[in-house]
Order: C-alpha cells, then sequence, then structure tokens
C-alpha cells in the first residue's frame, strides 16, 4: 500500500507541474497548445542524456528546461504571430515530429529501445534519522502551507455565511454525501459479488449495474436540485463538507508519504523522487501564484481577452505570449525529467499525445486560469486513475483491454458533464471563463 | 539621426499647407500625410492628410464608410499603411508598432468600447500603467518590494481617475458587469492611465445617453484644459460642435474638407457628401 501511495503522490506531482504548464500557457494566455507533451519529452530526454555523461542532475534538469525553453522560443517565434487555433494546430505536430525524431535517431536517442540506467535523484542517498526528520518537516512544512493556503480560501468562501445555517447547511450535505457513498458501495459491492458468484450473465450484470448507476445519479441530481436548495446556505455545507473530505483524505496520503520518508532505506529511489516532486510542487506553484498576481500576470490575462486592447495599452503582446509559451515549456521540461525518473525507462512511446490530454483534462477538471485547481484536478484524475483500474476490475463484467476503453469513456463522459454544469472547472471563476468565448 | 528625422517632419508640415491652413506658430502634435490602404481593390484610405495641433481636441467626421476608422487603424498602426507617412511629437512612427506607439504617448480607444470584460474595472486601470517593475517576470520573484510599491501608487493614480470619471465604487467589478457607457467612460479613464500626449478616440457618444453624453463632453473639455490632445471621431455633431476646435471631413476614403466647426457646418461639399445632391 505505502509503495502505491507513495507512487501515486509522484505521478499526481508530476502532472500538477505538468498541468501547471499547460495552466500558465492557456488558463492565463489563452495559448491553445495542443503539442504540450514535446516539452515534456525534451526535458526527459534532455535530462537524462546530460546525467548519463556525468553532469550532476540539478544542471541536467536545468539544461532540459532550457532545451524546453528554446523549443518554445522557436514555435513562438514562428506561430505567435498566427491565430490560436493555427498554434495549436503546429503544436500538435510539433510534439509528434520531436516524438518521430525520438524514434528515429537511435544515436541519440536508442530509438525504440529506450534508454535505461540513469542515475536517479536522491537514489542513493542513505540519510540518517536526524536528516529523516529533518525532510520530514520540510515535507510537512510545505503541505501545511499548502493547507494554510486552503483553509484561507475556504474561510473566504464561508465568511459571509452565519454560523447557525452553516452548521445545519453542513450536517444535511454530510448526510447526503454520505448517503451517496454508501450507496456507492452497495452497488459497487452486489456487482463484485454477483460478478464473483457468476449469478448473473454479463449483459445482465453489465445492464444491471448501467441501470443502477443511472438511478443512482438521477436520484442524487433530483436531491440535489429540489430537497438542498431547501436548507439555506446549503452550497457553503457542501463546500465544507466535500473539503473537509479531500482534506482528511490529504491527510492519510500523507501519513503513508511520511512514514515512507521514514523509512527512507526501504525504497529510496521513489521516496527520494517523491520528496523531490512534492518540493517542486510546492516551489513552482508559489512562484506561479507570485506572478499571475502581479502586473505581469495581468498582462497575460489581458492577452487572453483581447489582443488589440492589451497592444492599444503599449504592452508588447507577441513578447509576453512568447514568455509565456518558453515559461510554460520549462515548467513542463521539469515535469519531463520527474517523469523520466518516475518510468526509470525513457521510450518515444512514453510521450504520445494523449499524455498532453490527460493534462488538458487536469485543466480544464481544476479550472482553467486556477493554479490551485490544477493541482485539485491532477489529485482527482490520479485518483480516477487508481479507484477505477483496482475496483472498476471486480466490477464492470468487461476484460481488461475493454476496461482500459471503459475508463477513458466515462473520463470524456465525466468531462462533457463538467462543461455543461461548471464550464468554468471546479475551482475556476465563471466570470473569468477562459473556455466558450 | 533624431535632429535629422525632426527636420523631415518639419518638411512634412511645410507642406501640409494645402490642407492644415493652421498657423504656422502652432506646434502640430500629429501630422499624416498622404496615407493610403486598399483592401483588395478598394482603396479605403486614399491619400489622406491630417493634422492634430498641441492642446486641440481636434474632430474627424464624414459619412459611414469613409475611412475614419481605418484612418485611426493607420495612424496607431493596428494596419499597416501602403504608403504615407505618421509623424508624432516630432518623431516618424509609421515604422512602430501599435504597443511602441502607445508607448510614446498616443492612445487609442475603439469604435464598440472594448473593456477587458473578465478583469476588474481597477485591473482594466491598472494594466494601462507603463513601465512597471512587476512587467519583468523576474522582478515579481526578486524585486517585490519595489512592485508592490508601484502597484500601491499606481492604484491611487487609477482611483483618482475613476473617481473624476464616477466609476470608483465600480472598482472591484469585474468590467463585463458595466452599462455601455461607462464602458465608454472605462475605456477613456483606461487611456488616460497611459499618461498620453495624444488620446484618439473613436466615436465616444456612439449608444451612450444624453445625461452620459454629457458628462463625457464635460470630461473631456477638462482634460483638455489640462493640457491633453484629443483627435475625435464622431457622428453626433452637436458633440463634435461643442468640443472641437478644429473638424476635418473624409468622404469615400479621401479628405474632403478642414475647417472650424462653424465653417465646415456651412461648406456645401459637406453637406453634399452628407445628404446627397
Amino acid at each position: 500500500m505505502q509503495g502505491y501511495v507513495v507512487s501515486l503522490v509522484i505521478f499526481t506531482a508530476i502532472f500538477a507541474v505538468f498541468g501547471l504548464g499547460l495552466n500558465l500557457q492557456w488558463g492565463f494566455t489563452g495559448l491553445i497548445n495542443f503539442g504540450h507533451v514535446a516539452f515534456m519529452s525534451l526535458g526527459a530526454y534532455t535530462t537524462v542524456l546530460l546525467s548519463l555523461q556525468g553532469v550532476p542532475l540539478v544542471i541536467s534538469v536545468l539544461g532540459g528546461a532550457m532545451v524546453a525553453a528554446a523549443m518554445g522560443l522557436l514555435i513562438g517565434i514562428s506561430t505567435l504571430r498566427l491565430r490560436t487555433d493555427y498554434l495549436a494546430i503546429v503544436t500538435i505536430g510539433v510534439s509528434e515530429m520531436i516524438r518521430l525524431i525520438a524514434v528515429n535517431e537511435a544515436w541519440l536517442t536508442r530509438g525504440t529501445f529506450g534508454i535505461q540506467r540513469f542515475p536517479l535523484p536522491l537514489a542513493t542517498f542513505n540519510p540518517a534519522i536526524p536528516i529523516r526528520v529533518g525532510m520530514i518537516v520540510l515535507f510537512a512544512g510545505v503541505l501545511g502551507l499548502g493547507y494554510w493556503q486552503w483553509w484561507r480560501w475556504l474561510k473566504q468562501h464561508i465568511r459571509q455565511v452565519p454560523r447557525k445555517s452553516l452548521v445545519k447547511s453542513s450536517i444535511v450535505a454530510f448526510a447526503y454525501v454520505g448517503s451517496g457513498a454508501l450507496l456507492v458501495y452497495g452497488i459497487g459491492a452486489t456487482a463484485r459479488h454477483l460478478k464473483q458468484t457468476n449469478a448473473l450473465p454479463p449483459l445482465g450484470l453489465g445492464f444491471g449495474l448501467f441501470t443502477a448507476t443511472i438511478a443512482f445519479i438521477a436520484l442524487y441530481v433530483w436531491l440535489a436540485r429540489t430537497v438542498l436548495p431547501k436548507v439555506a446556505e446549503w452550497s457553503a455545507g457542501l463546500t465544507v463538507v466535500c473539503n473537509l473530505i479531500l482534506a482528511l483524505l490529504g491527510l492519510w496520503i500523507a501519513r503513508f508519504a511520511i512514514t515512507a520518508i521514514y523509512q527512507y532505506d526501504r525504497n529510496p529511489a521513489k521516496t527520494g523522487l517523491m520528496f523531490v516532486a512534492v518540493l517542486l510542487v510546492g516551489l513552482i506553484y508559489w512562484a506561479l501564484e507570485k506572478l499571475v498576481r502581479s502586473p505581469w500576470g495581468r498582462i497575460l490575462k489581458a492577452i487572453r481577452e483581447d489582443e488589440d486592447v492589451t497592444k492599444a495599452l503599449g504592452k508588447n503582446v507577441f513578447w509576453y505570449k512568447l514568455q509565456s509559451l518558453m515559461l510554460g515549456g520549462v515548467i513542463a521540461g521539469i515535469a519531463g525529467a520527474l517523469y523520466a525518473w518516475q518510468l526509470t525507462t525513457v521510450f518515444p512511446d512514453n510521450f504520445q499525445p494523449l499524455v498532453t490530454f490527460n493534462a488538458w483534462t487536469i485543466v480544464v477538471l481544476g479550472g482553467a486560469g486556477s493554479n490551485a485547481g490544477t493541482l485539485l484536478g491532477s489529485a482527482i484524475f490520479w485518483a480516477y486513475d487508481t479507484i477505477t483500474r483496482f475496483v472498476l476490475r471486480d466490477i464492470v463484467p468487461l476484460e481488461d483491454s475493454r476496461l482500459g476503453a471503459f475508463r477513458i469513456m466515462v473520463i470524456g463522459l465525466i468531462l462533457i458533464v463538467l462543461m455543461m454544469w461548471r464550464p468554468q472547472g471546479i475551482l475556476g471563476k465563471k466570470e473569468e471563463l477562459t473556455l466558450g468565448r | 539621426m533624431v535632429d535629422e528625422q525632426r527636420t523631415e517632419a518639419k518638411g512634412l508640415k511645410a507642406e501640409a499647407e494645402p490642407f492644415g491652413e493652421q498657423p504656422a506658430s502652432i506646434p502640430q502634435l500629429l501630422v499624416a500625410r498622404e496615407l493610403c490602404k486598399s483592401f483588395g481593390g478598394i482603396r479605403a484610405v486614399d491619400r489622406v492628410s491630417i493634422d492634430v495641433p498641441q492642446g486641440s481636441i481636434t474632430g474627424l467626421i464624414g459619412p459611414n464608410g469613409a475611412g475614419k476608422t481605418t484612418l485611426f487603424n493607420l495612424l496607431s498602426n493596428f494596419i499597416q499603411p501602403d504608403r504615407g507617412e505618421v509623424i508624432f511629437n516630432g518623431q516618424p512612427i509609421h515604422h512602430l508598432q501599435p504597443h511602441q506607439i502607445a508607448q510614446q504617448g498616443m492612445v487609442r480607444t475603439f469604435q464598440v468600447a472594448r473593456v477587458l470584460s473578465r478583469l476588474s474595472v481597477m485591473e482594466n486601470m491598472l494594466l494601462a500603467a507603463q513601465n512597471q517593475t512587476g512587467e519583468n517576470f523576474w522582478n515579481v520573484w526578486f524585486r517585490p518590494g519595489q512592485t508592490i510599491k508601484e502597484e500601491r501608487q499606481q492604484r491611487e493614480y487609477a482611483s483618482e481617475i475613476l473617481e473624476s470619471v464616477g466609476l470608483v465604487h465600480m472598482a472591484q467589478s469585474y468590467a463585463g458587469a458595466l452599462s455601455g457607457g461607462q464602458r465608454k467612460l472605462l475605456e477613456i479613464a483606461r487611456a488616460l492611465m497611459v499618461r498620453p500626449k495624444l488620446v484618439l478616440l473613436d466615436e465616444p457618444a456612439a449608444g451612450v445617453n444624453p445625461t452620459l453624453i454629457n458628462q463625457i463632453c464635460e470630461h473631456i473639455l477638462q482634460w483638455n484644459r489640462d493640457g491633453l490632445t484629443f483627435l475625435i471621431i464622431e457622428h453626433n455633431m452637436d458633440v463634435v460642435m461643442s468640443l472641437c476646435d478644429r473638424v476635418w471631413v473624409m468622404a469615400e476614403g479621401q479628405n474632403l474638407a478642414v475647417g472650424t466647426p462653424t465653417e465646415i457646418q456651412q461648406n456645401p461639399q459637406v453637406l453634399e457628401a452628407y445628404l446627397g445632391q
């Protein structure tokens, strides 16, 4: 369990960083980048190739980030004067080109054989107990800052709500969420039992499961539309309950991560990587939050909305778009280094266009133009991945290959529903909607 | 080099006599000569010249399709002219990018008010402030004190302007929540935030209720008394007559006439262009 949680935290952190890069480019600047994975692949290949030559890891990562930035510069210079949809086409083309170069230039990338046995961060590090405690304190510090930020956000949302109504609505919301969770568990457990005992033919089980799911959704949507609104400040109560559950879930996961650091020598490579990845997420998130709240970030948001007005007010739109593309590229390049270290082998097929669309899912889910939303989006994406990978297998009457397609189909369905119900994403602001302008 | 350009500008000013019958003592802030722009086979602007004296409120009128907005686009280089020259404050600017022209002190507004509706009114204003330390991302991280200090100063200045146009109570609202007239006011106020020398206003009274039109006119006159120069496209002749010192008339992409508002009102060519034969 601990090993899996560590791996899950690493993947969540990598895709949070990757998504933050895309969020800067698209969420804040409005640049449609369908080839974000190109920056990641350049970051990954450059980092591992440099480190294999004996270059220290920190410098290798910086090298990878610089190469990714240089590609951002090249794409930007040639395409940023075009309309956004042309940029989308060019970026997807470039990302495929980079992947095909990685496949064919075997002298450099070892082609489809991939690169293995490259140095990993902190893999040979065996810290003494006091250093491990120090690492835990640092890790907990980052986590604590995250929770503090979270609390401030939540407080702002519930500040206006009278205490009494908040308590009442939270109890109702808890009953709503709790009963829903129990019902989902019940449906899942029944289906699992039926599948294990072969009590129903696959088609019957599938139909039953489908009907139960639709009935559950219909019931809970109906409750949310008719019963919940009768309670004063119900949305504040629901916000509090959902945030509380997520916060507790986060602490439960953090417990495994902290234990892993304490038992560092059990799996130094993964624990070290988790430590580095979480620190990087914290650092990049902080740096981006500073930026997007500054005059620099304001210019990006203005460009997202109306380039002509921004030009008319004396801002060099081309230069700022270029900076956004390059900085987003640097961040994706760093994510690429982490990705390579996590996979421990680098193949061109690791960088399929699907990876870009995973980042898009994360950003859209969390809310474009919200860095915190991107972190949440990544956590939800990987939680979904884990839950469906291990749970659906036991419930849904499908073979493994079809189950994979089914999971992606469900993601698509969730995104469609989200776009209809909350197009700004979970934490995005409706007034600042990037989609559907 | 600069001197050469200044001499060139003076030369252009001298050539401007046929249309710009201005006394030589009034310095021209903006001089455009022989500007041409074609879209396919259509000549939208055909050898148009215009002068805007320093400290004036100059009007630009003409029937629909006369090429007035295209001329604005050419002056601010949102559209590159096929031919001709634009001299602003003694310097040629037709080779500059639109943002560089704004940085030089010539700001434009748009025919349909274009506020950034997903930013707050205050953010719209702050965006227009020039040369802020925090416009460089490196400074945001490594010179946070200076960035915050400047931001505070700019906020105060923006609040002053918003107060003067009666929008200060809306400062934290999204600009998308403003009415059409308020958007016009915000657009003009935002242009002032650049601390310009010349403001090009494209139909400031269009779609605005009469009370607000009066307010806008009063503000323009006040800012003009404070030393700001305006070039205004406007269809509302009452506004043109009450504001402008001098009016240029365009028709079918060409200069038609120039003179004081009273002269223009009595000019038979202008009446013909507006009303037909």
